[in-house]
């Protein structure tokens, strides 16, 4: 297929670009294959390049001749084309309509895009699972690297090597993979240095409603206990919701059979629900009404907040059960690629430093995002904005760093990066030209080769000058766990991920300077 | 002391609020001036210390096997559960903190017995640190369109202003003396800021007795010599900041406000601000969900209204600083008497207008002297609790609303408002005390107690914000805040103030603070150094300059007094 088909009008000049708290320009509008740019054709002026991927939807209107096309991104912008010419807008806005809606991996920006800057270091190389434990390796000896997931048959969104007790082999873990939900095993998520206590993380157990038992799962799991010593299972349903599961062939832990464990429950929304909270979170900050009576209800009744302190409450607990409690702990929802990830990674930023930085943090998310199988491409294939019919959409990632925000809110000294570093995370998950959040998990990579044909954005991160700019002035390594307060006082609105769709900033000396970066390096 | 009817009480149990399971037992105390309540823990000996002035209300609740609970509400709201072993015992202890919260004769309150350590003459000299004149003379006045007006001298024409008055230089002492018969409490127009670029002013009055027909020319000719003393603007604004039908209501008592048609090139504005009673109960739910830990805190923030009403305050201020400064009209602004609404929006508008008044000493220009009533609002002394309200809490909410938006504009943060807001109700100091100027002079509060302004300068660097960069373009000249709904924030430092879980644990500001302390003394060092000659130092003393995370990590703290501290503690556990 030919870009070129879809592209019915590929320039008009004399449009006029509206953007909130910026002046208006105007300009040509060309159409790429992967972008929409705007440029007044003069030096020295910016121009807009919008990748067609982050075209969340677009809205049409005319007025006499003149027609408009407002176009609503994925990372929550909203801007304002007018055209002049009806035919010209309406070829522009269906042209954009399908070049942004094309769901062909292999034809999406990163695999042609070529960087223009050096690359002092291969992101696809920075975090390896094999370099993960070596560093594991300094701490403990019992663990051990396994290769059973080579070539990913056990486990289908695991990566080739996991980290897996010493004394559990190899075909062990194949009939546990059996008994788990996509064959997701308990694997070592976190090594907590000071006490020895793990978090680990797994799919529901498949116990169905004759509450079938595995003995290998059990011998895997008591295997991460100390003599004596009881672990925790967190589980990120509701106790109800857990018990439906059954009905379906999961559910969870039985008492009996696990013995040296105690189950707690907690409820963390799923998918859908998500996906709603966020769609009416930012139609109440778009409301343009300027009404204080509704907003507020309207914020409370989106339960975006309330999604938060969920998770964070959770995560605190995990935290709480390894650092305080001496105990280790296995985290699973259903799946064990969404919630137990919110959960899994916040626990990490709470108890470690080391997650705090830069770099750390993006080792975070290698770890127990990209590689642990969270399906990005599933997740993030529409934002608030979009009409079409939601399948696998919600912001499951985006809730995790708007929790990571809160905290950094909380210890303003104790991270390394700013928050433009989480709002430029956030950003490249839902469009980027780089191939790190492509595809569903570390399979699909290897199939895309895409350490092969994409750059990685940490390639692009990882320089002096762009980790300068991410960089938070006041950061002070803090070694303690730090524990957020998640009383409804202490948690906030993330302004920085709001400000594209917000159309208006509430902090004026910083919003104006993150919203004038454009979509990245490509200029 | 003839109140105190139990001066000690042991085996007393302080209950967190946050979190009820965490209890303290401990002694508590009963002074003249303060309830204190002392932990036994031996290790940390910790104090809690209440001034009687500070406390709002004391309830005493049904005794249980645990004990009697008692009550104690702030107004700068700490709120203190106590459980007092017996009924007897807390029954004393309520009937006398009753009548030690709320007394009865000026002469009772601390200001008058509040005496730290300086000497007479330093006294005095911190009362000479405000001058009203000196501001007005900032703004270049007197000159040819404005004078000062002896009328008012004995407080003869209107005994709720202050002696000294600008009007406008046509504006003669007849036309002055109409004016007032014809506002409420005889309250004539008159300057409040004068914009010394265009011309512009902001006037404040009370409104006028004009019912449903009556006029008053002198009255017409007042504003008229307003409108003259703006020469490059053909007309006024006249804002009324009540909402339209409570000023219609007023019309039948022979009150009301301007009828455009009698006065000339007015145009007449309602901007609608509540009265002072829906604002106290609004406080008074808006508290009740700042303290509350349901998850729907949002909602019942909401239902408060409390916001909405802040909104309200700003959008007025926000309208009138445009006129003045985009428009270069001058403004009128009045409510019923003009001393709560009109003293809120007058000053915000102020702080939006001129940097000046983004300053620590900028923002202690005297709100008080136009006779906002600090002894009625804040209750000092025992009386009418419905004209008990939160004006000044509201002014300084606006003022950190801004603060929040324009994080660079301001010299000072927001422990300088919190502290400013304490001391507000603590009566310490003799700023906030009486209704107006008249009462001030009559109760010799400059002779007898000491001034608030000196000590918070005198303590400046507790006060002052690291970020701020007046030079900057966003900071300068007029501020233009944001009023989308979710620009306001509730502000937690202030109303949660004394639940320390929920606060952010450590704090960017203290921490530029520390740093900036620090530089200041490293350069003091260098330039010491240089004086004494070319460098002989030995290699260690780089080490002094290079090391500097050691020697950091104990300055993150700044010293801050306890009684008036705001930021969390929790930076300190963590170093």
């Amino acid at each position: 297929m030919e870009f070129a088909e879809l592209i019915k009008t590929p320039r008009v000049d004399g449009v006029i670009l509206h953007r909130p708290f910026m002046p208006t320009v105007e300009g040509t509008l060309c159409l790429t294959g992967h972008h929409l740019i705007l440029s007044s054709r003069q030096d020295n002026t910016e121009e807009l390049w919008l990748l067609h991927s982050n075209i969340d939807c677009i809205e049409k209107r005319f007025l006499g001749s003149q027609g408009r096309i407002i176009v609503k991104c994925k990372d929550l912008r909203v801007i304002q084309l007018d055209i002049p010419g009806m035919e010209e807008c309406l070829n522009i806005a269906s042209s954009i309509e399908a070049l942004s809606t094309l769901d062909i991996l292999s034809l999406m920006y990163p695999f042609f895009y070529r960087p223009m800057f050096e690359v002092l270091e291969d992101g696809w190389n920075s975090f390896l699972p094999q370099n993960a434990f070596k560093d594991l390796e300094t701490m403990t000896d019992e663990w051990r690297l396994s290769e059973v997931n080579k070539d990913f048959s056990v486990c289908a969104s695991y990566p080739p090597l996991v980290a897996v007790p010493k004394g559990v082999d190899d075909d062990t873990l194949r009939k546990v993979a059996t008994f788990r939900h996509g064959g997701r095993f308990p694997v070592l998520s976190y090594y907590h240095k000071k006490n020895g206590m793990v978090m680990m993380r797994a799919g529901q157990p498949l116990a169905g409603t004759n509450g079938r038992r595995c003995k290998e799962d059990e011998k895997l799991i008591n295997a991460t206990l100390r003599p004596g010593k009881r672990g925790y299972i967190i589980d990120t349903r509701a106790a109800n919701v857990a018990q439906q599961a059954k009905a379906r062939g999961g559910g969870f832990e039985s008492e009996a059979n696990y013995p040296q464990w105690r189950r707690i429950s907690k409820a963390i929304e799923r998918s859908n629900i998500l996906q709603e909270s966020l769609i009416k979170l930012v139609e109440a900050l778009n409301d343009q009404s300027h009404n204080m009576d509704r907003w507020l209800s309207k914020l409370e009744a989106s339960n975006w907040l309330t999604h938060v302190k969920e998770i964070l409450t959770t995560a605190c607990l995990a935290a709480q059960c390894i650092d305080r409690e001496g105990a280790s702990v296995l985290v699973h929802g259903t799946e064990g690629t969404d919630s137990t990830l919110q959960v899994t990674s916040l626990a990490q930023i709470i108890l470690d430093p080391a997650c705090r930085t830069i770099r750390g943090f993006q080792g975070l998310v290698e770890r127990e995002w990209l590689q642990a199988g969270h399906p990005f491409h599933q997740r993030c294939a529409q934002s608030a904005f979009s009409n079409s019919k939601p399948r696998q959409e919600a912001p499951v990632f985006l809730l995790f760093l708007d929790c990571v925000w809160q905290i950094v809110r909380q210890f303003p000294c104790s991270f390394e990066f700013s928050d433009s570093f989480l709002v430029l995370v956030f950003e490249h998950a839902y469009a980027s030209q780089f191939g790190t959040f492509l595809g569903n998990g570390t399979a699909e990579r290897v199939k895309l080769s895409l350490p092969q044909k994409t750059v990685s954005l940490w390639s692009w991160v990882n320089r002096p000058q762009e980790l300068q700019r991410l960089t938070n002035p006041l950061y002070e390594a803090n070694s303690l766990v730090i524990w957020p307060s998640v009383a409804p006082q202490s948690l906030l609105l993330w302004e920085g991920k709001q400000q594209g769709g917000g159309g208006e900033v509430t902090t004026h000396e910083r919003g104006p300077k993150m919203r004038a970066r454009s979509v990245g390096p490509t200029h | 002391m003839e109140h105190i009817r139990l001066p000690k009480v042991e085996k007393v149990r302080l209950l967190d609020r946050v979190s009820p399971r965490r209890s303290r037992v401990g002694t508590l105390y009963l002074t003249a001036t303060h309830t204190i309540f002392v932990e036994n823990e031996a290790a940390v000996r910790s104090e809690t210390w209440v001034l009687h002035s500070l406390v709002c209300s004391v309830e005493k609740q049904a005794a249980t096997a645990s004990g009697c609970s008692l009550l104690v509400r702030c107004k700068n709201f700490q709120v203190l559960h106590f459980v007092v072993p017996r009924e007897r015992e807390c029954h004393d202890v309520h009937l006398s903190l009753q009548r030690l919260s709320q007394p009865e004769r000026c002469e009772e309150l601390y200001c008058f017995s509040y005496k730290p350590n300086v000497d007479e003459e330093e006294r005095r000299r911190e009362w000479d640190f405000l001058d009203l004149k000196a501001d007005y003379s900032r703004m270049g006045l007197p000159n040819s369109l404005w004078k000062l007006s002896p009328v008012n001298q004995h407080y003869k024409v209107s005994d709720t202003y202050p002696a000294d008055l600008f009007v406008p230089q046509s504006a003669t002492p007849p036309v002055i003396v109409g004016s007032s018969k014809f506002r409420s409490r005889g309250r004539f127009p008159t300057l409040s800021y004068y914009s010394k670029e265009n011309h512009a002013a902001i006037c404040r009055s009370s409104q006028p007795l004009s019912g449903f027909s009556a006029r008053c020319l002198e009255d017409e000719q007042m504003l008229e010599a307003i409108l003259r003393s703006n020469p490059r603007s053909d007309f006024m604004y006249v804002v009324d900041t009540r909402p339209k039908l409570n000023a219609i209501a007023n019309r039948a008592a022979g009150k009301g406000y301007e009828n455009e048609d009698n006065y000339s090139n007015i145009k007449f504005q309602f901007i609608g601000i509540e009265n002072i009673h829906v604002m106290r109960n609004s406080q008074q739910k808006m508290l009740e969900e700042a303290g509350s830990r349901r998850s729907d805190f949002l909602e019942g923030l909401e239902s408060s209204g409390w916001l909405k009403h802040i909104k309200a305050v700003l959008d007025a201020a926000i309208f009138i600083a445009k006129a003045v400064a985009e428009e270069g009209v001058s403004v009128l602004v009045h409510c019923s008497d003009g001393w709560d609404r009109t003293a809120q929006v007058c000053s915000v508008a102020c702080v939006l207008l001129d940097p000046h008044y983004r300053t620590l000493r900028g923002f202690m220009k005297d709100w008080i002297s136009f006779g906002h009533k600090f002894s009625h609002r804040c209750n000092h002394l025992v009386g009418d609790p419905k004209e008990m309200s939160p004006v000044i809490d509201q002014f300084l909410e606006c003022a950190w609303q801004i603060m929040e938006q324009f994080p660079c504009a301001f010299e000072f943060n927001a422990r300088f408002l919190i502290t400013i807001h304490s001391h507000v109700y603590s009566c310490q100091y003799g700023n906030f005390i009486g209704n107006n100027q008249r009462e001030r002079i009559a109760l010799g509060l400059r002779e007898r107690t000491h001034s608030l302004w000196s000590y918070l300068w005198k303590n400046k660097a507790d006060y002052m914000n690291p970020l701020y960069r007046p030079d900057h373009r966003q900071t300068e000249g007029l501020l233009r805040p944001s009023t989308a709904p979710y620009c306001f924030k509730s502000w937690r430092g202030l109303y949660n103030r004394f639940d320390q879980g929920m606060h952010p644990r450590q704090s960017a500001e203290d921490y530029l603070s520390a740093i900036q302390e620090e530089t200041q003394q490293l350069e003091d060092q260098l330039a010491s150094h240089q004086r004494v000659g070319p460098p002989t130092r030995p290699p260690e003393a780089n080490v002094a300059f290079g090391g500097r995370c050691s020697s950091h990590q104990t300055a993150t703290v700044p010293p801050i007094r306890p009684s008036h501290s705001t930021c969390n503690p929790a930076i300190r556990l963590l170093q």
